[in-house]
């Protein structure tokens, strides 16, 4: 339980009445990167302003490290580093003065400004703008800026909201990077829309959906509902599928784009009985591989899922 | 909290608007100065019975102290009004909320900011005043009344100015309304002269400036500018957090 950086207790948002984010409750722990997934104005950046002080919740609590956010913010807030969506940039100011500012606020003291600066330069890819201001820089350095701002004192748990939007694809490389790095010692919270980059960087993931979670677990989980017993099979003189199920272990074949999809019985590896049938009836078989529902079809699954019951109940009414 | 005054220090002389106003008041205090002190030759020449006759530093004083208060009026909302709204327009709230400071400290940070880079200016003039010792053996208690008669003055209008800031997300509305404000304020004296005993007149912020400009240091005016100030304060504190509340 010591490791335990983050709690989050039924935390429920009301606009107007209107549940923006409703009973959400999870935790994390040290040296665990979340990936927080959601559509569009599903509370992926409402829950974030509440779990790092920007937003008071309606109802429920957060705790960081154990130190609840509405009793001692100062305290809780000092332990956060936190890149909102719209990047929070002086544009009047250089790289270096921006990060000192930032650093002093976050009660750097004053023997390490100097090196907590720099290292957050190093780490964010800055050192060779320093001087220039972050008006005069282009989208993606300014974006580094915001992410060098949120961990420039070191903190315990580190909040990034779609930190990787406007790179390019070698900073958004580095930047994931830096989050497996940061990851390891901290807890990191990322939140995007980019799937890819969830089962890259991320080693739990979230998903919410109008508010609600509506999935909390490893990735490992998310990636068994990928994979699952399928083999896609490209042949050039294709049988029927009646032949194709003989083959021992399949249990389901269907056509897609000129593709045969074979579903295979859990544990049954008809992998080698389907090339040999191929190369005995010469099928020309020219693709073998197991299909992999991609995530963002894992995503439709289980955001849509949850929609179906509210259909049902307006249907009942 | 400091480094918040800090920060806003920075960034007022990060734009030439800081330098800007600091040299046109500098420049407009000075000439005034320079005025004052050829007039009070001729003044004085000219006056010979001794009830005619004031000291140089009330006589320079009086033009230069006038003017100050006056000119703050433009200068102090110019300088105010970005200091809420400029970060509510560019989104960089969250940045403070987010670090280890309270909503108080922010807004008192900010305030105190502004405050000193108005004493600047106020210490500027009353330096300048000083000079006049060098020929002349002056009141230095008149000096330092309307010193911190000024001080006081301008504290209030920042403050004031700071809540107007805070009340939206464009600069230039809050420094319109805030000038009104302080217009309003400023001349209510002038609205109620006909009747002297009216209450409006005791909201007057340049009457209970007078009594500093007459070198007279009363504790009922002190009291005034200082309840005044965290009124708006409170004020601006409470805009804030309900940001946070209500989103």
């Amino acid at each position: 339980m010591a490791n335990l950086t983050v709690e989050a207790i039924e935390l429920t948002r009301l606009y107007g009445g209107r549940a923006a984010v409703s009973d959400v409750t999870f935790n994390l722990q040290q040296g665990q990167v979340l990936g927080f997934l959601g559509p569009n104005g599903a509370g992926k950046s409402t829950t974030m302003k509440m779990l790092t002080g920007n937003l008071a919740p309606s109802a429920g609590s957060v705790k960081i490290c154990g130190i609840d956010m509405m009793e001692s913010p100062k305290e809780a807030k000092a332990l956060i580093g936190y890149l909102p969506e719209m990047r929070p940039l002086y544009k009047e100011f250089t790289v270096d003065e921006y990060l000192t500012i930032a650093a002093r606020l976050h009660n750097v003291s004053g023997k390490h400004l100097k090196k907590a600066v720099e290292h957050a330069k190093e780490r964010c890819g800055l050192s060779h703008m320093s001087k220039r201001l972050i008006e005069n820089l282009s989208n993606g350095y300014q974006q580094r800026v915001g992410i060098a701002q949120a961990i420039i004192h070191n903190p315990m748990v580190v909040i990034l909201d779609e930190p990787t939007v406007g790179l390019d694809p070698i900073q958004i490389r580095d930047i994931r990077a830096l989050i497996k790095e940061i990851g390891q010692a901290h807890s990191v919270i990322v939140s995007t829309h980019i799937l890819p980059e969830v089962e890259m960087v991320c080693d739990h993931v979230q998903i919410i959906d109008k508010g609600k979670l509506v999935f909390n677990g490893g990735i490992d989980v998310l990636k068994q509902q990928r994979i699952g017993n399928k083999l896609l099979v490209g042949l050039r003189q294709p049988p029927s599928a009646e032949v194709l199920k003989t083959i021992a272990g399949v249990t389901e074949v269907e056509l897609v784009d000129s593709m045969w999809r074979i579903r295979f019985a859990e544990g049954s590896q008809p992998h080698e009985a389907i090339v040999q049938a191929a190369v005995h009836h010469n099928w020309g078989l020219y693709h073998i591989a197991p299909d992999q529902t991609s995530l963002e079809d894992v995503f439709v699954q289980l955001t849509y899922h949850e929609s179906v019951p509210v259909a049902e109940v307006a249907q009942a009414a | 909290m400091l480094n918040i005054a800090r920060k806003e220090l920075k960034s007022m002389f990060a734009s030439p608007m800081g330098w800007i106003i600091l040299a046109l008041l500098t420049f407009s205090f000075g000439t005034y100065y320079l005025n004052g002190v050829n007039n009070y030759f001729e003044v004085m020449s000219g006056s010979i019975r001794p009830a005619e006759r004031v000291g140089v530093t009330q006589f320079v004083g009086q033009t230069v102290y006038g003017l100050a208060s006056f000119i703050m009026l433009f200068a102090v909302p110019l300088l105010s009004m970005r200091l809420i709204s400029e970060e509510r327009r560019s989104q960089t709230l969250p940045f403070l909320f987010s670090a280890p400071l309270s909503i108080s400290e922010i807004v008192l940070g900010k305030f105190l900011g502004l405050v000193i880079f108005l004493s600047i200016l106020v210490v500027y003039i009353a330096v300048m005043l000083s000079t006049l010792n060098i020929w002349a053996d002056i009141d230095f208690g008149y000096i330092f009344a309307n010193s911190l008669g000024l001080l006081l003055l301008v504290s209030s209008f920042s403050a004031l100015g700071l809540y107007f800031s805070s009340l939206t997300a464009q600069p230039i509305v809050a420094g319109i309304l805030s000038f009104v404000a302080l217009f309003v304020l400023m001349i209510l004296d002038r609205f109620f002269a006909g009747d002297p005993t009216s209450t409006m007149l005791k909201f007057s912020l340049m009457r209970h400036f007078q009594s500093f400009a007459g070198g007279l240091m009363d504790t009922a005016d002190l009291a005034y500018f200082g309840l005044f100030i965290l009124t708006f304060l409170t004020l601006t504190i409470r805009r804030l957090d309900a940001d946070r509340l209500r989103g």
